[in-house]
């Protein structure tokens, strides 16, 4: 596997993707087609156990730790949200537990999309960010447990 | 065919929507660049001048805790609020004013008569009869009040149409059913349901009707008598007036029975350690210092509705209906979710492989608010098989202009998301 850059580089990728637009169209066509490219998740993730509920749309999202690395994949119904989401998991799948905990996602507040990051929005996006978090701090204490015994 | 808005304006007197609009200071506001075009108003309806006036000169002149003071403010706020008691009678047509009680709104009305008629009315192995398209207020208090109860919480089904099946309605209603709660009309599809029918087929069997009208109270005529309801429940934000306040309506007889729900200040005759005596009808559901602002909002608000007539407003809404799920019916790949013949101005549709939240953030892009979801109603959309619909519903403030941007939003959003 590729060594990925720091997450703090690929959010100012993304940043600078995004400045080109100078309008709200061009924005969402872009998460749009993002949204349709990547078939983020194996099917066979796609279970009730790692859904996360929004009350408008879902969003399936799945962890795991290869290399001391933690992969994410995750989908959603809605395709404006599963456009956010792959960006999301842009940044924070390829990295360690300790990384992904301590990552401070501005990103999407600087790409003028912070109104779907709201919790009333509730589209599952703040809980995905919440879940993507509580897995790397459980990876985390995984490690630690296993490197003790 | 219902008249048209021309007809409307030369026979009745009906104002113009330019000139209805600018009572509302609100839709002239722009969103992301984009005039407002308002369709959430199932959801909250905006508010008049005359609405904010009255509450803003309330608390610049008139403030004071009612019913109690002896001094010259709260005898002023007292009266300002007892007048709002009288303009909700005459607004539904009740026989008296014990038979309004203030509540903070449809839900809370809804719990009040789940909690106190439960209490006396709800028998072990008794059955509360709701119906399949109810907003959650009207089934969860029911939930819990069954469940206390032991009693049996049953539902009129629906079909693909989001009409009520009414002959299972007719197979369900047996002696063993202490309560029909039912709403009017649906938030989620517009359904109007035949209510009058489903009272008379209850009453023939001695068993009361409570009526959801959070929906209803905005868009027609409501007279209490002529429908026969036991209870009546509605929001003041539904109709123009500010959020908190709320009205339950209900049948002297039955309130008398009832035992009061929550305990506090103005529902009390009497206090000692021992023993309290309550108020009498209608103060005994209401304790505590009530929300007095609000109750002054809905007197203006009704006061705004019947200077320009409900059967008008009825009337205006309905064409607004018409001409709105006509335009949607002609965009390729929009389904319309309820389509019932006998609807308010509620619309509801999807759009063919896009899922509603995306519709909805797009039209927002444009400054078209309109709702998505399940709209409180998940068992609808358990029911029809899909995860919400995009819901437009109609004010009589609404124009046709705003029609023609919703379609062309649509549009927009269709070809941007397909």
């Amino acid at each position: 596997m590729t060594d990925t850059a720091p997450i703090e580089e690929i959010q100012s990728l993304l940043v600078e993707d995004f400045s080109i637009f100078d309008n709200w169209m061009d924005k969402y066509e872009l998460i749009i087609q993002l949204g349709k490219e990547l078939p983020l998740i194996d099917e066979q993730f796609k279970t009730d156990d790692n859904i996360i509920k929004g009350c408008q749309s879902r969003v399936w999202l799945h962890a795991e730790q290869i290399d001391s690395k933690v992969i994410f994949t995750a989908d959603s119904d809605a395709i404006i949200t599963k456009g956010l989401v792959s960006l999301i998991v842009k940044v924070l799948s390829g990295h360690t537990p300790k990384e992904i905990v301590e990552a401070n996602l501005h990103f999407i507040d600087e790409i003028g999309l912070q109104q779907h990051l709201s919790p009333t929005r509730s589209n599952g996006l703040l809980s995905m960010i919440k879940q993507m978090k509580l897995f790397g701090l459980a990876f985390q204490i995984q490690n630690t447990n296993s490197q003790k015994s | 065919m219902s008249a048209n808005i021309h007809e409307l304006i030369v026979l009745n007197n009906f104002p113009t929507v330019e000139e209805i609009r600018k009572d509302f200071p609100i839709l002239s506001t722009k969103v992301h660049g984009n005039p407002l075009i308002y369709l959430d108003n199932a959801a909250t309806s905006q508010k008049p001048l005359q609405v904010i006036e009255a509450i803003d000169h309330y608390y610049k002149y008139e403030n004071a805790n009612i019913h109690r003071g002896v001094h010259y403010l709260s005898a002023t706020a007292t009266e300002a609020y007892e007048a709002c008691r009288v303009k909700v009678r005459d607004f539904i047509n009740a026989r008296s004013l014990s038979e309004v009680i203030f509540t903070s709104g449809t839900t809370d009305s809804i719990n009040l008569v789940a909690s106190s008629f439960s209490r006396k009315f709800l028998k072990k192995g008794g059955k509360i009869l709701i119906s399949a398209l109810e907003h959650h207020s009207n089934i969860v208090p029911w939930q819990l009040a069954c469940e206390q109860y032991e009693a049996e919480l049953v539902v009129i089904p629906m079909n693909h149409t989001g009409e009520l099946v009414i002959e299972e309605f007719y197979k369900l209603l047996d002696e063993s059913v202490c309560l029909v709660a039912i709403s009017h009309i649906s938030n989620s599809l517009g359904t109007i349901n035949p209510v009058k029918e489903m009272i008379d087929a209850a009453h023939a069997l001695n068993i009361p009707v409570l009526l959801d009208g959070a929906q209803s109270i905005a868009h027609q005529t409501i007279d209490v008598q002529a429908l026969d309801c036991d209870f009546f429940t509605f929001s003041a934000h539904k109709i123009l007036g500010p959020t908190g306040f709320g009205v339950l309506y209900g049948k002297e007889k039955l309130l008398e029975a009832m035992p009061p729900w929550k305990g506090g200040g103005e529902m009390i005759k009497t206090v000692s350690f021992t023993k309290t005596t309550y108020n009498e009808l209608p103060f005994k559901f209401e304790a505590g210092t009530p929300h007095i602002a609000g109750g002054i909002g809905l007197s203006a608000a009704i006061t705004y509705l019947m200077n320009l007539g409900m059967d008008n407003i009825e009337k205006a809404e309905q064409v607004l209906l018409e001409k709105s799920t006509y335009a949607l019916s002609q965009i390729e790949g929009v389904e319309l979710i309820g389509t019932s013949a006998n609807k308010a101005s509620i619309v509801s549709f999807n759009v063919k492989g896009v899922h509603p939240y995306d519709v909805g953030v797009i039209l927002d892009q444009l400054g078209i608010a309109v709702r998505t979801g399940h709209h409180c109603t998940q068992p609808i959309m358990d029911f029809l098989g899909i995860p919400g619909t995009v819901r437009a519903s109609f004010c009589f403030y609404n124009s046709e202009e705003e029609i023609y941007r919703l379609d062309k939003g649509i549009r927009k959003a269709i070809t941007m998301l397909s």
